[in-house]
């Protein structure tokens, strides 16, 4: 009797050993084909930029390269050679650097204050302040457009670097200000307070006390801001389309472009060139990218 | 004076911050209403023209077609990136080799621009030499695959490149939150005799509430402003087959000069945002009031 029950617990413990072992089995089978459906893009991207058209004709979207060919990458950044109607990457390459720089800069700077202040040097309808920047994350950029077109024109730098670094900066501000104060409400009060009755003033203790503990989440704000600087479209291309024009847009007018031969290759090295910086950082610092990320969007 | 100075002083430094939004955010957002409701051409006009664009707006074939897009666009864009997330999310939740290898794989469209994304993507989709022509060679004759041109099929392209670039968003939220759910939960539904389907379907998923909510809130909002991706992958073609609110916006104000319908165009994309953005952030301000 007591055998006979040991056996078939025996046997009922094998047997769901074998549906862990299924199930296990399926788990990473669904896991690697979704991995494949991410890579694949990336795959193509890359083999096609490395072939010549003869070959891309003649094979399929998946077939290995016959060589590592730097040719259409060479295209891609430097061009051919030829005066008119050459486009390619290299000088607008040069406007993002100096577009995302000062405008990654100025708005961690401005919101690392105001987080300051929400925090630590707190005002009567400070929650109201912080709501009515909060709000600047979420409105559809198609609603500020036309009228900043106007600002910039009036200005005199629209179609300019120095135009987009102010667009960039506005509209950052919201952003920059949400990680900092998220950041800083951790901060015990107590610190800031002790400091105050020592005789230390606003910036003294912004720099001696919140400065030197503020790595992370610089990292991640510069992160967050870099990412969206560099891969912003819309701003780009309704306020700067000549020769100011960040790489996202000379990326769209390259491939857009109706030369009587269609360059996939030379199409598909543009598109890594101008994905390549933000795709360093994210594999460089992908914690403090997905930290930005989930915070940026969560909010608290 | 000084001693003023040093009293105002977190006030003074909160200011530019302030102001700039101020201008650029609500000042803005209120011109833009206010030429909404003028007869604005090519440069914008002051005297008030009541609610004709509006109603030039609702009739116009272009704009109800971009509208529709909308609609069918946030729908699918949702439920796959919902889907999508959460499987992945709860498989990778199990104890699994490799995940940080996993989870940057399937993070990573995240990182690019929506331009370089719509170029892979209309590359890969493009009938003669794409993915079409992989699966004529791999012996599927009769293989077609040209949504890419096909006017009913073009606003699913959209749809398969935009959930490619935001699955991932969803599983790295769905993760974190089932990391911040205690162990102990979990043991004692399973000492209860739950197995894991009945843990995750009664008791983890539910507890979840907030991030679909979030996940809800944040897809609906891209799906809204969606804009790149379309003037990438089709320009909102073919014909005018898979234009978006976004596209046309930009595309009344700038290539036909219709600054006034624009504008109203722009108005109605605020409030669908409005709608979905201001009861979000009225419920997590109460949540942390309440912390």
């Amino acid at each position: 009797m007591q055998d006979k029950v040991h056996t078939s617990y025996k046997q009922l413990e094998q047997r769901s050993k074998y549906t862990n072992m299924f199930l296990r089995w399926f788990l990473y089978l669904v896991l690697i084909l979704f991995a494949l459906y991410f890579i694949f893009p990336l795959y193509v991207m890359i083999v096609t930029s490395l072939k010549t058209m003869e070959e891309i004709r003649q094979g399929t979207l998946l077939t290995w390269p016959s060589g590592l060919n730097f040719d259409s990458w060479a295209v891609a950044w430097g061009g051919r050679g030829y005066g008119a109607g050459d486009t390619f990457l290299k000088p607008y390459f040069w406007n993002s650097i100096k577009m995302v720089v000062p405008a990654v800069f100025f708005s961690t700077f401005i919101g690392a204050m105001t987080g300051y202040v929400l925090t630590k040097w707190r005002f009567k309808g400070d929650q109201w302040v912080f709501l009515f920047l909060l709000f600047g994350c979420f409105i559809p950029f198609q609603a500020i457009l036309l009228p900043m077109a106007r600002t910039l024109g009036v200005l005199g730098i629209s179609n300019s670097v120095i135009g987009l670094v102010l667009v960039h900066t506005v509209y950052g501000i919201p952003f920059t200000t949400l990680f900092f104060r998220n950041y800083y409400i951790s901060v015990p009060t107590e610190l800031v307070k002790a400091a105050r009755i020592d005789g230390a003033g606003f910036f003294k203790i912004f720099f001696k006390i919140l400065l030197p503990i503020s790595a992370p989440i610089i990292v991640v704000t510069v992160i967050w801001q870099f990412t969206q600087i560099w891969n912003d479209f819309l701003f780009g291309s309704t306020f700067s389309f000549g020769e100011a024009a960040p790489i996202q847009v000379a990326l769209n007018n390259m491939v857009l472009s109706s030369t009587s031969v269609k360059e996939y290759n030379v199409d598909m090295a543009s598109a890594i060139i101008a994905g390549v910086p933000t795709l360093i950082v994210y594999v460089l610092a992908g914690k403090y990218f997905i930290r930005g990320l989930t915070s940026g969007a969560v909010k608290g | 004076m000084f001693k003023w100075l040093e009293k105002n002083l977190p006030k003074i430094v909160m200011a530019p911050a302030v102001g700039l939004i101020g201008w650029f955010v609500y000042g803005f957002v209120l011109w833009t209403l206010y030429i909404s409701f003028t007869n604005s051409k090519i440069l914008p006009k002051y005297e008030l023209w009541g609610v004709g664009q509006y109603v030039k707006l609702w009739g116009s074939r272009k704009w109800l077609i971009a509208v529709d897009n909308l609609i069918i666009f946030t729908a699918l864009f949702l439920i796959f990136c919902v889907v999508i997330g959460i499987i992945l999310a709860i498989f990778l939740d199990q104890k699994i080799r490799a995940e940080g290898v996993l989870r940057t794989i399937y993070l990573y469209p995240m990182a690019l621009s929506f331009i370089v994304t719509g170029t892979a993507w209309k590359w890969i989709l493009n009938p003669t030499l794409g993915i079409q022509k992989m699966f004529i060679d791999w012996g599927f004759e009769n293989f077609t695959f040209d949504w890419l041109v096909n006017r009913e099929m073009a606003i699913y392209t959209i749809v398969i490149a935009g959930v490619w670039q935001s699955a991932g968003f969803v599983m790295a939220l769905f993760l974190a939150g089932l990391r911040s759910v205690e162990d102990e939960i979990v043991k004692a539904a399973k000492i209860d005799g739950a197995n894991l389907f009945t843990v995750y379907w009664k008791i983890l998923l539910p507890m979840m509430r907030p991030v679909f909510f979030t996940s809800f809130v944040i897809l609906v909002h891209i799906s809204i402003k969606s804009y790149d991706l379309i003037v990438a992958l089709t320009q909102g073609g073919p014909g005018i087959s898979t234009t978006m609110p976004a596209l046309y916006m930009t595309q009344t104000a700038f290539h036909k000069s219709q600054v006034g319908l624009s504008a109203a165009s722009a108005m109605m994309m605020f409030m669908a945002v409005a709608a979905v953005i201001i009861p979000y952030l009225y419920s997590e301000l109460r949540r942390e009031n309440a912390r």
